[in-house]
């Protein structure tokens, strides 16, 4: 596309060009209101003047008869820049007066006529002019013509309609300029715009959109996309860090596989030995696994993407099956899972995925939350507006309240937790879980201990309020 | 110990494909491959498998419709759907699809191995189905919900009724942890500590304390099996 070809598609110069074509309708509309009423102004003048005029000579004939009337119009005849008369005998010969041709028919009937005339000092030449002009009849059958030229109307109309044209070139002329320049002026800016995009395309995300500093709507696009690619940034860089945190923490067990194997290579031995030493080494694999199965959930619930079919449950039911599967592990370390819960609510929910929650936070409170004399953990669901809250608490260390926030992040494992076994991935998978079903997952003082609350909406409010 | 079985893995990664091949022949199973949806589609139709082993994307045609074909011509052939994707509408999906069994990737092979032979006993039918199921000297009622060994009777709770079941439902076969959860407490996840573990050896100390021949088998690296060792 040429320069000139780029400027003429600009929304600029399209927008210039609508504007011109409504500009110049507008134009032509008041002049011609204008031409019309000027129009009308000078026939009604013309009027009242032929109007006196009759009036005057139908009394002069009525005092001094026709001779009288004949008189008088030669008389105004001779003066100058004089009217058009024409006096008529019953028979229709002309008896005075300065015009020797009207239009055929023009003096059958009284009232005002616009017509063609021939006036006596046009005699030589063929010229014909306009007028307006009124018949009116004299008693005794004669008629008299009393009427105005009308070129001064005629010039007026010329000069209107070369003023209408004049204008609207002018129109033209500067309303294409006008909107030439706009529209390079915008393309420009737009131009560089592209240019910077095209910039942070290529990579460079740290590049940013040019501002002209007038706040105009370009600005303001402009400075909303700059925005736009901060948020960007920001979220390329959270990214990187959990991918590097990612990499970290799977660094750890795969280097301790691969120190297994290692050492039962360097080692040698019975196969009793290798045996042995192979097993350790499914089983770190295992748990590798299990990590980026974990981490692959996380991700899809994050995303939305793993809701799965969901469906009313009574949040007790799943409480209850969790508490069943974990109570004989509880019973081991000498614990027990305290139930308080209230039947009968309902929630919209995966069952399955609330029930990986709950195991989690119940999983998580008999690993860190037991101590040599508290060794209850207590579960209990209640009612709180339209919400249901299920707390699963324990009387341990419980969590200082700066590493509240980011202990739900992937892989965070406290200090004290980190020589248990477990991934630091249940806390995330949790919430994950709960935001997914339009909950939240709050960690409290159970002072002592901890308290994790999955607050999630209920049902029959949702209906109620919804 | 599981009779060999017909194994067909529909599967486009060459690398996995060759890895499970070799797998399943040492574990005493015979495995073909077919790389692609309509390649797998006809062989499945005309060989006469065991199992399928079916990866969710497939060139050319996709394991659900793969699986749909074959219902459609009634192949009733157990499937195993692999998927990269996972979660659970995907395993919904899969189920629905006319699956029999669906495991996310990446997974471990003994969980693979353990599917595989549970679902060509479901083909079989048989034992399953049994209102008394028996490992030697051990006997399960289904309908009194009965369990004794050796005639002396044996006190179990519901939950551990349902375990032994399972158990005994596929005598002589690996049945994983993940598996146990599944079909017991109908719960789809990774439990991730030794949650089961805790249940089974309490199954253990009822059904086995105080024998000579242990019944219960805990297989490292991979669940558990019930079997009776004497013979």
């Amino acid at each position: 596309m040429t320069a000139l070809g780029k400027l003429f598609r600009t929304t600029a110069f399209k927008l210039s060009l609508a504007y011109l074509v409504v500009f110049a309708i507008g134009a032509g509309l008041v002049l011609g209101r204008v031409a019309w009423n000027v129009k009308g102004l000078l026939d009604d003048q013309i009027n009242s003047t032929i109007e006196a005029e009759i009036k005057g000579l139908s009394e002069q004939y009525a005092q001094g008869g026709i001779r009288r009337l004949v008189f008088v119009v030669e008389q105004r005849i001779r003066q100058p820049g004089a009217s058009l008369y024409l006096v008529t005998s019953p028979n229709g010969q002309a008896i005075a007066g300065n015009v020797i041709e009207l239009q055929p028919g023009a003096l059958e009937q009284e009232g005002v006529i616009e017509t063609t005339y021939r006036r006596d000092d046009d005699r030589t030449t063929n010229h014909q002019h306009q007028a307006l002009a009124q018949v009116f009849l004299l008693p005794g059958g004669f008629r008299l013509l009393v009427g105005r030229d009308l070129g001064d109307r005629e010039n007026l109309r010329h000069v209107m309609t070369r003023a209408l044209f004049t204008s609207l070139a002018w129109l033209v002329l500067i309303g294409t300029l006008g909107g030439l320049f706009v529209a390079r002026r915008v393309l420009q800016r737009v131009d560089a715009i592209s240019a910077s995009a095209h910039e942070i395309m290529k990579g460079d995300l740290s590049r940013r959109l040019p501002l002209s500093g007038s706040h105009d709507e370009l600005d303001r696009l402009a400075f909303n996309l700059n925005a736009m690619l901060e948020r960007i940034d920001e979220l390329m860089t959270g990214l990187k860090e959990v991918s590097d945190n990612i990499a970290h923490d799977l660094k750890t067990p795969l280097t301790r596989l691969r120190n297994h194997a290692d050492e039962a290579l360097r080692e040698g031995g019975s196969p009793d030995v290798m045996q042995q030493a192979l097993e350790r080494v499914l089983d770190e694999a295992d748990g590798l696994i299990r990590i980026f199965n974990a981490l692959l959930t996380i991700a899809r619930l994050e995303a939305g993407q793993a809701g799965g079919e969901m469906k009313p449950c009574d949040p007790a039911d799943i409480l209850a099956d969790m508490v069943e599967l974990y109570e004989p592990l509880a019973e081991e370390d000498g614990a027990h899972i305290l139930v308080d819960a209230q039947a009968g609510l309902s929630i919209m929910a995966n069952r399955e995925l609330i029930g990986q929650a709950f195991a989690n936070l119940v999983d998580n409170a008999l690993k860190y939350g037991l101590t040599e004399t508290a060794r209850d953990i207590s579960a209990d669901i209640k009612r709180v507006g339209v919400m249901v809250e299920i707390s699963i608490a324990d009387h341990g260390a419980g969590i200082a309240v700066p590493d509240r926030a980011r202990v739900t992040d992937r892989f965070v494992r406290l200090e004290g937790s980190r020589s248990r076994p477990g991934s630091g991935l249940g806390l995330s998978m949790a919430q994950a879980i709960l935001k997914l079903h339009g909950g939240e997952l709050r960690i409290e003082d159970n002072a002592p201990g901890l308290r994790v609350v999955l607050a999630l909406p209920l049902i029959d409010a949702q209906v109620r309020h919804g | 110990m599981i009779a060999p079985m017909r194994i067909l893995i529909i599967e486009d990664d060459p690398d996995s494909a060759a890895y499970l091949v070799k797998a399943f022949s040492e574990a005493g199973h015979v495995a073909d491959h077919a790389a692609n949806g309509l390649e797998g589609y006809a062989q499945a139709r005309d060989g006469a498998y065991d199992v399928l082993i079916v990866d969710r994307m497939l060139p050319k045609l996709d394991g659900l419709s793969l699986i749909g074909g074959l219902r459609e011509q009634k192949i009733d052939t157990p499937v195993l759907i692999l998927s990269a994707l996972g979660q659970v509408d995907d395993r919904v999906k899969g189920l629905r699809a006319g699956g029999d069994d669906y495991l996310t990737k990446p997974y471990a092979f003994s969980e693979l191995l353990a599917r595989v032979e549970v679902l060509q006993r479901r083909k079989g039918g048989g034992a399953a189905d049994a209102t008394v199921l028996r490992v030697g000297e051990l006997e399960l009622d289904r309908l009194s919900h009965k369990l004794t060994r050796e005639g002396k009777e044996i006190q179990i709770q519901p939950r551990e009724f349902r375990l032994l079941e399972y158990l005994m439902k596929h005598a002589g076969q690996v049945v994983t942890r993940t598996m146990l959860l599944e079909h017991v407490w109908d719960y789809h996840f990774d439990p991730q500590t030794n949650v089961i573990d805790v249940h089974m050896s309490r199954l253990r100390s009822k059904i086995d304390k105080g024998y000579d021949a242990p019944l219960l088998h805990t297989i490292r690296g991979s669940g558990y099996m019930i079997r009776d060792s004497a013979r």
